[in-house]
């Protein structure tokens, strides 16, 4: 894992695999906390966070090789900018996922197992973007913050 | 092994020893979850005091831990934290278990 400080926040790169995904999350979210974010705020971002490097690791890059995984974060006064960018497979049709939850009114074997990520992160972020730039997926996530007065 | 089990009363109870429930660790949790529930009483309380995080996959292997142990036995969860407990509240998934605040409070209910 490779980390860089800057001015305007911080970046993170990590190969796209299950353990070094969770160390970058960890990460991530260590990093914004001691930044100031609050510790209610900090999960919110750790859950949607941690969805989004999933779906790099289990889908982007399924079947291949893994490749390298980008996290920019920039904390402003009154919001968090974090962009994910990835060099695996586009999402399916070029778009993001409806976000739909699975349902759980339904009887015990048929308790959904999954299909909750998409639905976690629309939940959890002000806005989503998604963009395919050449080879590369980038996910754009917003946190709008409490000013701090 | 991420667990560690004990009996208290007719109830078995399983205390998560990690802190994160996530999608490197679902696949252990959940063959850990088959191994410490394939015999033994009705009633399971699964003790997440110390579990911090858990993500989409970790939801669904404590989903799955639930279906193994079939129709006529329970899985019921104690000591939820923050953030777990919020992805329980999000996906719903806290009307399909039953959550307590704490062990005890979990232990002091009896299902009969």
């Amino acid at each position: 894992m490779q980390f860089n400080a800057d001015r305007q926040g911080f970046t993170l790169n990590f190969r796209a695999t299950e353990m070094e995904a969770r160390e970058g999350i960890r990460a991530v979210a260590t990093q914004l906390r001691q930044r100031g974010l609050s510790e209610d705020r900090a999960g919110d971002v750790e859950i949607a966070l941690a969805e989004a490097i999933n779906n790099v690791v289990e889908h982007a890059y399924a079947d291949i090789e893994p490749g390298q995984v980008r996290i920019r974060c920039q904390m402003r006064s009154n919001k968090l900018l974090i962009r994910i960018s990835d060099q695996g497979r586009p999402l399916p049709d070029g778009q993001l996922p409806k976000g739909e939850p699975a349902s759980v009114d339904t009887n015990l074997a048929d308790l959904p197992e999954g299909g909750f990520g998409w639905f976690l992160i629309q939940q959890l972020v002000s806005e989503i973007r998604y963009e395919r730039r050449q080879n590369s997926n980038l996910l754009s996530l917003r946190f709008d913050l409490p000013k701090v007065s | 092994m991420s667990l560690t089990s004990t009996m208290a009363g007719d109830t078995r109870v399983i205390t998560v020893n990690v802190e994160r429930i996530d999608a490197a660790m679902a696949i252990q949790f959940k063959e850990d979850m088959r191994s410490e529930t394939e015999a033994g009483p009705d009633r399971v309380i699964l003790d997440l005091s110390q579990v911090t995080f858990i993500d989409s996959s970790g939801l669904g292997a404590i989903v799955a831990s639930m279906k193994q142990l079939g129709g006529n036995r329970r899985l019921d969860l104690a000591g939820l934290t923050p953030i777990v407990d919020k992805v329980f509240r999000l996906t719903r998934m806290d009307t399909v278990f039953n959550l307590f605040a704490t062990l005890d409070d979990a232990l002091a209910v009896h299902p009969n």
